[in-house]
């Protein structure tokens, strides 16, 4: 069986090796073979997990060591992966949404001439999230980690003839490699520290090594998830990325690249289960960055903007519940995986407005769509409704938990974090309710374009909202099949370990306290958007509305502090490059030469001058003899 | 007495340099083929030499002695090592790539056919200078010098090969300049010029200074031979005064230090990169300035351990600064060349911080990047050598858009920049990590500033591609063709190379790593111990 | 006669022959003082050949007249090539080897 890891990822890396170095002539299957090499892994995947539930609940993870790949003296990288419940999760995650779409992006990319390279860089994507996933050590993981990297680059700058999506592109690959950094100075410090980076050895001896060493690992561990996960203070870049084609962001940028951050706490938490000031740091990450997305989503009038505001909240439950510790890390990867679903099924009906829509974006121009689109509208709607936390739904059941164990950490860190992740679902209820609301509802505000067509709203084809569809099965039955007799926490308890912590408040409460501001979010929602009709041109706004539209400021800082303050550094140095550095040597030659056209004047021509130079050199080397001799 | 293989992989090159020099003037294609056939039989020698090689065995392999300059204690004296190998084989798999690149740089010029129509020297008079096949003999020509000098076990002998590749490199930037320049002819060749002589001063400064240490070494020793030397230094035989160690280590170390280049003697690349053809530009940073890093490995750890210990505190420094300063600098240029030059310092950063961080990771790193750097380096510059040939501009603001007219030109530029910002998967990054960790298990806090270097590497890398290959199409882009089939024989091999040894180093790893335990007992080191197995 | 004379002797001629060389400006005596610095040196050798009762100093002088030979042939043709083009012997017209 563990001979089949490798096909997991060998499949979708042979889609991308195929169909970009495969040329025009597979323009016309390209689409096709993409789809199935990633459904075969999907395959592969759920073979692999039949085979997992036939084990009991400790031997299940599998192991496969295919060769060495760094063998260095004292240094020992391999290419190995392993599969464990954790493992097989996100595979089952990435490689079925990732094959939903792939389908789905078969017609919403038919009419771009460049559709075989989508595709082929959609597979690099999942062999490389694949790679981060299965990995059985850090380096590996790095691997993978910077791989989806590459293919989110690829992919947000896949119209590349639009500048603003280079920027976006660069700036995401660029914010993600101050993240990388942290990556590999944690992989160093282990290195130092253990002595090897293999998951198991690793995570079994951090009970030998001192709480300082564990901490700077898992700080660094932190920085590395900031900046894959977007979370502040390298959030920077997720808005940014929404330039990208939709289904990208779906995939990407929703449901499985930005939550690799999550994985990699949960993946190390015996590291951080010793160091309790690093899982403070990723607690108050996540807890900054829920309130800041949700924030920025409530503000934005583009869609997908909205949606990538509402990602980075949603993110910052995970990262925050995984920063609880073994009270949180399950409800962290549940919270993941309903999130998967929604998040993706909301992307897509996103997309499926946008097609329906000449890709207007702004959702000021929308309104009423639900006649128009009643596929979109449904399974948009529940998505939603599973996002906010509907009781019933998906996102009912696992923010409720997160929320839960948020009070379960205790004392006053413990109310502190439930007051926040109650706040935060309040915003969410709020955010997606104004989304709903100005894109479904209300009267029709679009108007023709300066070339004058007018958009003519359409259900999609089938091939895009068939995949809705069964994303939006997944956002309201997930979660529910998840809680059931506690199916996920035993699932996942043999890898992450599991601690119910002691509530300072019951679980009604909980629930009770969360289905009140849910209330109270939509409410206020409805009052703003609901009742009244939406100005197509966006209101100037409160001064908070306004820093919101503009990521609270945080580009602008980046702007002035490191674009500018960067161009001025590189400027000036190449400054002091030619006229320092160059300079001194510059300045030496032009003083010898200086020295040369004196000299020169020496050589004037007469034999005779050339004479008395011959006996004067005779004449002192002579009185030098003699001077040595009398001496 | 077995065949002498280092020798012959050494003479072939340099017998095919005369031969392609003495092709006719009108033969100009002839000479083109017959360079390429010879650099790829070189090839097939370094194969072998590579096959033969066994990485357990012997320290120095294939050795070769014979008596040259009896008075002074003089041999010629060859034997390759772990380290030796492997740069022997990138020196010999680059030359061919940069032949091919260079197919039609040094074909005459309209201007110059010109002249010769109106009575100066023509094709028929056989005196006449024969630029193609001067270009391509002085290429073979530096293959043999450098090949020899991987290879020399004779400090002397070092010393020669390390000075006379001067010679046709100097020939090479100043006697044949990128025709895409800014400006007028006449301009162009005062640049050229000032480029070829800077090259050739910096690199006889260091030269000098490190013949003076050759000098003295053989007062304090009375031997060149390396292992002779080493041995004698090991036994204890050999008893320098710690000065006296300490100065001829400077001595060498400047030479290799002009070479490499490091902060601060390195301004003589850039303008030497951004003059000469693109392939010359390869050839120096890629081929020649190995030497200097390789001789710092071979000579300076080898003969003077104390004193390289005594040193490794300001050289790590040093090399710190070029890192950084290089890659802020890569940001702030407007020239591609010039860009990838000040690039290339940067990584020569990476390399010294390797060598002198004295863990074995470190120097296997180091030696792997060497390798690595060449092959990534060669093929960012050579893509961006065509593309610089087709807009004929160096400047940065020229271009834009050109993924959309030449998608494969801009894919494997891409993919030479990735590459160069050491992308996990391709071979730099497997050198990058083991330098870092070396130098992170050494010297902490130098691990970390090194690691600054790869996201400065990703901006410089990503802001040239965004400015030259993305957004809308600019005038004098549209148009321009992708890639020949002669330029792609050139990329696609680097790049499959690029991926191959960063999936797969083991090849590599394999010989050079008894190498550098070899260097790590001459350097008397040992690699820090982790902090749990310590404890233990 | 005491031998040292002849040192003395070959002292003046030397310095007659230097003080020609640099003072005089024809091509001609300027060559003919270098002779005369020539031949003072042999002088000097004979006389201490003598002096010192070994033949070296005699073998030498014979090598300098073989060499002073050959110069006078060259250095005549020179002259005589110089005052054909320039229709002078001076040597200060001679002085355009020079940056």
């Amino acid at each position: 069986m563990e001979n089949l890891i490798a096909l997991l990822v060998a499949a979708p890396l042979l889609g991308a090796a195929v169909l970009l170095c495969g040329g025009r002539r597979l323009d016309r299957a390209g689409h096709w073979i993409g789809t199935v090499l990633a459904a075969a892994s999907f395959v592969i995947g759920a073979v692999l997990f039949t085979d997992m539930l036939g084990r009991g609940a400790e031997d299940r993870a599998l192991h496969q060591h295919l060769y060495s790949w760094i063998p260095v003296e004292g240094f020992q990288a391999d290419v190995a992966f392993q599969l464990d419940q954790l493992s097989m999760t996100f595979v089952l995650l990435i490689t079925g949404v990732g094959t939903l779409i792939h389908i789905y992006s078969i017609g919403y990319m038919e009419h771009d001439e460049r559709r075989r390279r989508f595709f082929g860089y959609l597979n690099l994507f999942l062999a490389a999230m694949l790679i981060l996933v299965i990995a059985d050590n850090y380096l590996l993981l790095y691997v993978g980690w910077e791989g989806v990297g590459l293919a989110s680059y690829l992919l947000i700058g896949f119209w590349q003839h639009k500048p603003s999506a280079a920027t976006a592109a660069k700036k995401a690959f660029l914010v993600n490699r101050v993240g990388d950094m942290g990556l590999s100075i944690a992989i160093m410090l282990m290195f130092t520290t253990f002595g090897t980076f293999a998951f198991g050895p690793v995570l079994e001896a951090t009970g030998d090594t001192s709480e300082g060493k564990l901490t700077a690992i898992g700080l660094m561990l932190l920085l590395a998830a900031c900046g894959k996960s977007a979370q502040v203070p390298l959030q920077s870049w997720l808005g940014d990325a929404m330039e990208g084609p939709t289904p990208v962001s779906a995939l990407i940028h929703a449901a499985t690249m930005v939550t690799a951050g999550v994985y990699l706490i949960v993946r190390s938490g015996a590291i951080f289960n010793g160091a309790p000031d690093a899982q403070l740091a990723v607690v108050v990450v996540g807890a900054v960055t829920l309130l800041f997305g949700a924030i920025v989503g409530c503000a934005k009038d583009d869609i997908k903007k909205a949606l990538a505001g509402s990602t980075m909240s949603q993110i910052g439950y995970m990262i925050l519940a995984a920063g609880l510790g073994p009270i949180g890390y399950v409800f962290a990867i549940m919270h993941l995986v309903t999130h998967g679903f929604f998040k993706a099924g909301l992307f897509l009906g996103a997309g499926s407005v946008m097609h329906g829509m000449n890709d207007e974006v702004d959702m000021r121009k929308y309104g009423g769509l639900r006649k128009f689109m009643p596929v979109t509208f449904l399974t948009f709607g529940l998505g939603y409704l599973a996002i906010i936390g509907f009781p019933g739904l998906s996102g009912f059941f696992s923010k409720d938990m997160i929320i839960e164990a948020a009070f379960a950490k205790g004392g006053t860190e413990g109310w502190i974090l439930g007051s926040v992740t109650l706040l935060g679902a309040a915003i969410t209820a709020f955010y997606m309710t104004r989304v709903m609301l100005l894109t479904f509802f209300g009267e029709k505000r679009w108007q023709p374009d300066a070339e004058g067509h007018e958009p003519h709203p359409h259900e999609s084809p089938k091939s895009m909202t068939i995949p809705m569809i069964v994303l939006a099965f997944g956002s309201v039955f997930a979660g529910g099949f998840f809680s059931i007799g506690d199916r996920f926490v035993h699932w996942l308890e043999p890898v992450t370990g599991h601690d119910h912590g002691h509530a300072p408040v019951s679980a009604t409460t909980v629930t009770a306290a969360t289905m009140v501001v849910l209330v109270i979010g939509v409410a206020v929602a409805w009052v703003m958007y609901g009742r009244k009709p939406v100005p197509v041109v966006a209101p100037r706004g409160s001064l908070l509305t306004r820093a919101a539209r503009r990521d609270l400021l945080q580009d602008d800082f980046n702007h002035v502090v490191l674009v500018r303050g960067g161009e001025h550094l590189t400027r000036s140095l190449v400054y002091v490059d030619h006229t320092l550095v160059d300079g001194v040597v510059n300045g030496t030659a032009a003083s010898m030469g200086g020295l040369s056209g004196r000299l020169r004047k020496l050589q004037n021509g007469y034999a005779r001058s050339y004479a008395v130079s011959m006996f004067g050199g005779a004449a002192v080397l002579i009185a030098a003899t003699l001077l040595m001799r009398a001496v | 007495m077995s065949f002498p293989l280092l020798t012959a992989t050494a003479a072939l090159p340099a017998i095919g340099a005369i031969a392609t020099a003495a092709v006719p003037a009108a033969r100009r294609t002839a000479a083109k083929w017959l360079a390429l056939t010879v650099s790829l039989a070189t090839l097939v020698l370094a194969g072998i030499v590579f096959a033969r090689f066994e990485p357990g065995g012997e320290r120095y392999q294939l050795t070769e002695s014979h008596a040259w300059i009896k008075d002074f204690g003089v041999r010629y004296e060859l034997g390759v090592d772990g380290i030796g190998v492997a740069l022997l084989a990138l020196t010999a798999l680059l030359i061919p790539f940069v032949i091919l690149a260079g197919w039609h740089d040094a074909d005459p010029s309209p201007s110059s056919q010109l002249r010769s129509s109106r009575g100066g020297p023509n094709e028929t008079n056989p005196y006449h200078w024969r630029p193609t096949q001067g270009f391509f003999a002085l290429i073979l020509m530096v293959e043999a010098m450098v090949v020899l000098s991987f290879v020399a076990t004779d400090v002397f002998l070092f010393y020669i090969l390390f000075e006379a590749m001067l010679i046709p490199m100097y020939f090479l930037i100043g006697g044949f300049g990128d025709r895409a320049h800014a400006g007028s002819d006449e301009n162009a060749a005062a640049q050229r010029s000032y480029a070829a002589v800077k090259f050739l001063l910096y690199n006889l400064a260091g030269g000098l200074i490190m013949l003076a240490a050759v000098i003295g070494l053989y007062v304090v020793a009375g031997s060149f031979s390396l292992s002779e030397i080493a041995e004698a230094r090991a036994d204890g035989s050999l008893d320098m005064a710690t000065s006296t160690e300490r100065w001829l280590f400077l001595g060498f170390f400047f030479a290799f230090a002009v070479k490499a280049p490091l902060w601060p003697l390195h301004t003589w690349l850039p303008n030497a990169m951004g003059e000469a053809t693109t392939p010359v530009a390869v050839l120096i940073t890629a081929v020649v300035d190995k030497v200097g890093t390789f001789a710092m490995l071979r000579f300076c750890l080898q003969l003077f351990p104390e004193a390289s210990k005594w040193a490794t505190p300001v050289i790590i420094v040093l090399a710190l600064i070029s890192i950084v300063y290089g890659a802020l600098l890569a940001v702030g240029q407007r020239d591609i060349k010039r860009l990838i030059a000040y690039a290339s310092i940067s990584h020569f950063g990476f390399i010294v911080l390797g060598i002198f961080a004295m863990t074995s990771q470190g120097q296997s790193g180091a030696t792997l990047y060497m390798v690595n750097h060449g092959l990534s380096t060669a093929a960012l510059m050579l893509v961006a050598g065509f593309l610089i040939t087709r807009r004929g501009s160096r400047l940065i603001a020229d271009y834009g858009g050109v993924q959309k007219v030449a998608p494969v030109l801009a894919g494997t530029f891409l993919i030479g920049g990735l590459a160069t910002l050491s992308l996990p998967g391709l071979a730099p990054f497997v050198s990058e990590f083991l330098v870092l960790v070396g130098v992170f298990s050494a010297y902490p806090v130098a691990g970390v500033v090194a690691t600054v270097g790869i996201v400065l590497a990703a901006l410089y890398v990503l802001v040239l591609y965004q400015r030259t290959m993305t957004g809308p199409v600019r005038e004098g882009i549209g148009g321009m063709p992708d890639l020949k089939v002669r330029e792609l024989a050139v990329a696609l091999p680097l790049i499959a190379l690029l991926i191959f040894l960063g999936v797969f180093p083991k090849p590599l790893t394999e010989v050079v790593n008894p190498a550098v335990q070899h260097t790590m007992q001459d350097v008397q080191k040992k690699d820090p111990q982790p902090e749990v197995e310590a404890a233990k | 006669m005491n031998p040292v004379n002849y040192l003395y002797l070959a002292a003046l001629l030397f310095t007659i022959g230097a003080s020609g060389v640099l003072i005089r400006r024809n091509a001609i005596v300027v060559f003919m003082c270098v002779e005369l610095m020539l031949n003072a040196c042999n002088l000097t050798l004979v006389a201490f050949s003598r002096m010192h009762g070994n033949l070296d100093g005699q073998i030498i002088a014979f090598f300098t007249m073989v060499v002073a030979a050959a110069e006078v042939v060259i250095g005549l043709a020179i002259i005589v090539s110089l005052f054909r083009s320039r229709h002078s012997a001076s040597v200060d017209d001679a002085s355009l080897m020079k940056l």
